[in-house]
Parts: C-alpha cells; structure tokens; sequence
C-alpha cells in the first residue's frame, strides 16, 4: 500500500491491513484462511468500487494532486516509447523547467508534446517550481507550438498545475502578456491542437496551453478559475470552506462537460491515475489516436474557424 | 459682555431668501487632499489640478470624454448575467447581480459603444469597476466579443477601456472562458488589420491582464494605474518580502517592456484621436 494515503482511502487501508495479516498467517500454516482471504479481496474491489464511483469534488481535487499520479514527462515517455527529444528555452530570457515540450511519435505519427511539469522529490518540486511556470514557460510553449505549425504537426498539451507563478520576475517579464499572447495564437493555430488535463487545471495558468480544438480531461481532475483553497479564502476569509468552495465551482470533469466546456472526459483507473499507470497511459494514448484521425480529417480552415467558434460559444447570459 | 446673548429668537431670514448650498460642490483629491471646484477637476477630466491623480471614473464618464458631443450607439445595452452554476457564497449570486445592477444603474461590468473620436468612427467597450469590481463574467466576454465583431464588420478601430479585478470567480470556469473567447476574437481583427488600442486603467489586474488588456496593437496606460496578473498581495505573500516602490504601476510595466506609452486623462481626446488618424492616412 502506497505510503501516500489519502484520508478518504482510509477504509480500503483497513481492509488492506486484515489481508496483510490473514496472508501472514496463512503462511506460518498455522491456521486455514483462505476463505477469509477470498472475502476480503472481494470486499475491497466492492469497496473500492463504491468509494471511487461516489467522490466528492474536494476527493477528486485530492486524487488530481496525488503525489504519485504520473506527471507529463511519464505520459510523453510512455505514449512516444522513449521516441522524444525534449527541447528547451524560450530563446530570450531562459528555460523554464515547469514548462517542458518536445517532438516525439506515437505509432510513427510526429506530435509536438507540451506540458508543466511537476517533480516526484522536494527536491525535483522545486526544481520544476511545482509546476507553476514563469512566462519565460509560456512562451516556450509558444515557440514550440509555432514550430510544429511550421512543420505540420499536431499538438498535444498535457495540462497539470496549480497556476501560473505570482512572482515578482514574473511580473516584472509579463505573465499577463505571455498568456494573452498564448490565448491570441493558439486560437488561430494551423494544426490540429488537443489538449488534455491530466492532473490540476487552474486558471490562466492552464489556460494558457490550454485552447485546443479538443479539450478533454481525466475523471480525476479539476478544472476552474482558481483552486478551491483560494476561492475559500476569498469568499469565506479562510480555507476552512475548501470542500464547499470545490462543489461551488463545479470543476470536476463531469461538471465541465456538462457545462459544455470541454469536449470529454477520459476514465481513470479504480483508484486514479496513479493505481495502474500502464492502463491510463494506454487509455490516453488510444484517445490521443482516435481525435487526431477525427481532426485531421478536417480541412484545416474549417477547424480553426470551429475552434473559435468553439470558445465563443461558452459563457451564460440573457438577452433583454 | 451680552453681546454673546441672541436677541432675537429662530430663524429670522425668510424662506424666500433662503440659499440652498448645491451638494458636490467642492471636490477632495484622496491623494494629496487639496480641495478644489468639482466643475473645475471635472473639467480637467476628473484629473486632480494640484497632484494628476487620476480619480477613478466610469463607462459614463469616458463615453463623455471620447465620444463627439456624448453623441454614441451603444449596442447590447441589456444583456444581464444568468447564473450557470447557481452560485452561493455569502449571498446568492442572483441576488448579488440584482443589488449591483439597483446600486449602479449598469446592467453589467462593461459597456460597449459605437460612435466618432474627433469625426473618426470608432468602437469602444469600457469597463466599470462598480459592477462588482469590474470582473469578467459571462456578459463581460460576450459583450467585448461582440464589440469586436462590429469592428470586424465596419473595419473600425477597436478601444478596449480596462478596469478589472480579473475573472467573475462565481462563473468560476465560464468566466474563465471568456479569456479565450475575447482573445479569439482580437485574433480575426488583427489578421483583418483592423486597429486595437487597449487603454488601460487603475486597477487591472487576473484574467483581464491575461486576455486582451495586454493584446493591444497599442497597449497605453493611465499614469500610476496598478497593472498586474497576480495582485501585489499575492505577490507579496509569495516572496515573502516587501514590494519594491512603484511595483505594478503603469510606469513600471512600460519600463519592463509591455506599455507603448502613458497617456494623461488629461490628454485622453487628442491623443486617442492622434493616433486613429496617424493609422487611418
């Protein structure tokens, strides 16, 4: 059992911990437990079952910053079979290692691979700023994304972080500005972009690799204009109201999809991302493969057109 | 020694004579409080005539000041904000929107028109911060999105007055759409090269920074006007140190690169209008 437990993973851990022992048991041969062991394998599949269909938002916010969810590099690593060459800079100011992209292949298909990038270690968190980038990262995104524009190939962006860094350099080198501009280009790319939240999505921050012609999400991620943390602490002076900030804001992938604001939703594993990475990357991969044959058979005008068509279509009003 | 002592009891002037004393009469600059003739700061355009500090004003007052003779179309006038997510905070949303629209008079946080600058026809979309701080909701994106589409149909410049805390947090995602949307659009008006000035105001700040504040052909700015991303508290708390002096002000964003210029409000008319005409010869 994972060391990184999450609170509400607690009765799975109980059952766990009675399987544990009943096979410690079973081993001295002492007494006879099978039985008692096929029951509780059984219980714990139904619990986990019961417990991963009925998450709250709050829960699904947790499993979204799992410290052992697969991060981007895992996915590119995984989908492209080693086949990626990661590039880095944004050839004016430096490189941002929260931001990371490359081209890589995917059954022989050339893609542009971008992502923020979160580290494993304390360690490695800082060194990629817990996937907060600086707008040095955005416009390292850009620059590779033209570059795959320049040469034809899709683009894939894998969405996970908790927002763009509030720093003072990154005021002083235009974070507004680098993801305006990110917001402006991606619009009007002439490739077919897709766009996937595989951990958290919050605000401009994910936004700003984030305008695809399909955007989709993984069942445990969120999705919104700020994290529930700091819409609590706004609304409600504290961070006491988190859980009810995170139902409020409707950010979970249903939520979202629902709200027609992104375009799908991809399964999860029971347990999350993290609890069979071998099937998630092979369910993204297969996503990935299935858009882009629907993509590409769009002639590229057109796409762009639905693409903008697309963003401004959402929002809710009343006309007079 | 009775000279202290009334002689004559009440009010002795009568009703006929009675003065009224206009109210607003004089107006106290918060900045460096030197008291002046309301009409007089209202005619410096609502600039302080002692220190140039730039009182905060709204759609109303910048129509007036751009627009010839006040005279403009607005369009949109009343699109009011729906209520996706049904949202609750310390008062219902709904219930929020309506008080904002009875205290302001204004459907929403921005106003789009179309009208001449010195006999050049333009579009302008203005925000106001007493809307709920000027957030980007729904009605904010949709309204700036279709404001730019007119500039797209009658090939007319297009000015942005920005003055927002950012996204509409009760719209939560849907508002965060509106960046993209509004950039989107400001995406087919520069490839049709039709001109974008985004002038903007104290404060802006969030996803209205992140959209199309700073997605100007011209990005300008009022002098001393608090322009950032994260707000200087956030930042603060994020160094954990103090703000250098003058951080986030329009003097500091044009010296790092992302302002063309400041204008004065006081110069606001003529220097707008100088520069359509430059483009337009």
């Amino acid at each position: 059992m994972s060391k990184n437990q999450l609170d509400f993973e607690k009765p799975i851990a109980v059952l766990q911990e009675q399987l544990d022992k009943a096979k410690q048991i079973a081993e001295k041969g002492k007494v006879d437990t099978t039985n008692l062991i096929i029951e509780l394998e059984q219980k714990i599949v139904e619990t986990k079952t019961q417990l991963y269909a009925n998450l709250t938002p709050w829960q699904r916010v947790q499993l979204s910053r799992h410290p052992d969810r697969p991060y981007a590099l895992d996915y590119i690593q995984a989908l492209t079979n080693g086949d990626f060459i990661e590039q880095f800079g944004d050839r004016t100011v430096k490189d941002d290692k929260a931001m990371i992209g490359g081209f890589g292949s995917i059954n022989g298909q050339t893609l542009m691979f971008i992502g923020q990038q979160k580290g494993n270690t304390t360690k490695q968190r800082q060194y990629r700023n817990f996937g907060m980038p600086n707008p040095e990262g955005y416009r390292k995104a850009l620059r590779l994304m033209k570059l795959a524009e320049k040469f034809g190939k899709p683009i894939i962006t894998l969405i996970d972080t908790p927002g763009a860094y509030p720093g003072l350099e990154a005021e002083e080198r235009g974070q507004g500005e680098a993801i305006a501009r990110n917001l402006l280009e991606m619009a009007v790319l002439k490739v077919p972009v897709i766009c996937i939240i595989i951990g958290e999505g919050a605000s401009g921050g994910a936004l700003g690799i984030g305008i695809g012609d399909k955007v989709l999400m993984l069942e445990n991620t969120w999705y919104s204009v700020i994290s529930p943390e700091s819409c609590s602490s706004i609304l409600w002076r504290n961070w006491d109201n988190k859980e009810r900030a995170a139902d409020a804001l409707k950010l979970t992938a249903t939520d979202m999809l629902t709200q027609h604001l992104i375009d799908g939703i991809i399964a999860e594993p029971l347990g999350g991302a993290h609890a069979n990475r071998d099937e998630i990357f092979n369910t993204v991969k297969e996503e990935i493969l299935q858009n882009l044959s629907l993509l590409k058979a769009i002639n590229i005008d057109n796409l762009v057109e639905q693409r903008i068509a697309k963003f401004s279509s959402m929002g809710v009003y009343n006309e007079a | 020694m009775s000279w202290f002592t009334r002689i004559k009891k009440g009010i002795t002037t009568s009703t006929k004579e009675k003065k009224e004393t206009p109210e607003g009469l004089w107006y106290k600059c918060p900045s460096c409080k030197h008291i002046q003739p309301s009409n007089e700061h209202e005619d410096n355009n609502y600039v302080c005539l002692k220190c140039d500090y730039h009182q905060r004003i709204g759609s109303h007052e910048y129509f007036a000041l751009l627009f010839d003779n006040n005279l403009f179309a607005e369009i949109n006038e009343k699109m009011t904000s729906g209520d996706p997510l049904s949202f609750v905070d310390t008062k219902k949303y709904t219930d929020r929107v309506r008080e904002s629209i009875k205290k302001t008079g204004l459907n929403d946080a921005v106003r789009t028109a179309s009208g001449k600058i010195d006999g050049m026809p333009a579009m302008i979309a203005c925000m106001d911060f007493a809307f709920i701080g000027g957030s980007m909701g729904s009605v904010v994106g949709e309204k700036i999105a279709r404001a730019i589409d007119y500039s797209l149909q009658h090939k007319v410049p297009f000015i942005m007055i920005s003055k927002s805390g950012g996204a509409r947090m009760m719209e939560a995602a849907h508002s965060l759409m509106q960046m993209a949307k509004t950039s989107a659009k400001l995406a087919l008006l520069s490839q049709a090269k039709v001109p974008y000035i985004s002038y903007i105001t104290d404060p802006t700040t969030g996803g209205v920074t992140a959209s199309f504040a700073m997605l100007g052909d011209f990005n300008v700015a009022e002098p001393n006007a608090l322009i950032g991303f994260a707000g200087p508290r956030v930042v603060k708390e994020t160094i954990g140190k103090d703000l250098p002096k003058g951080f986030q002000t329009s003097e500091f964003v044009l010296e790092h690169g992302f302002l063309d210029f400041i204008i004065n409000r006081k110069e606001i008319k003529p220097r707008i209008s100088q520069l359509l005409r430059l483009l337009a010869n």
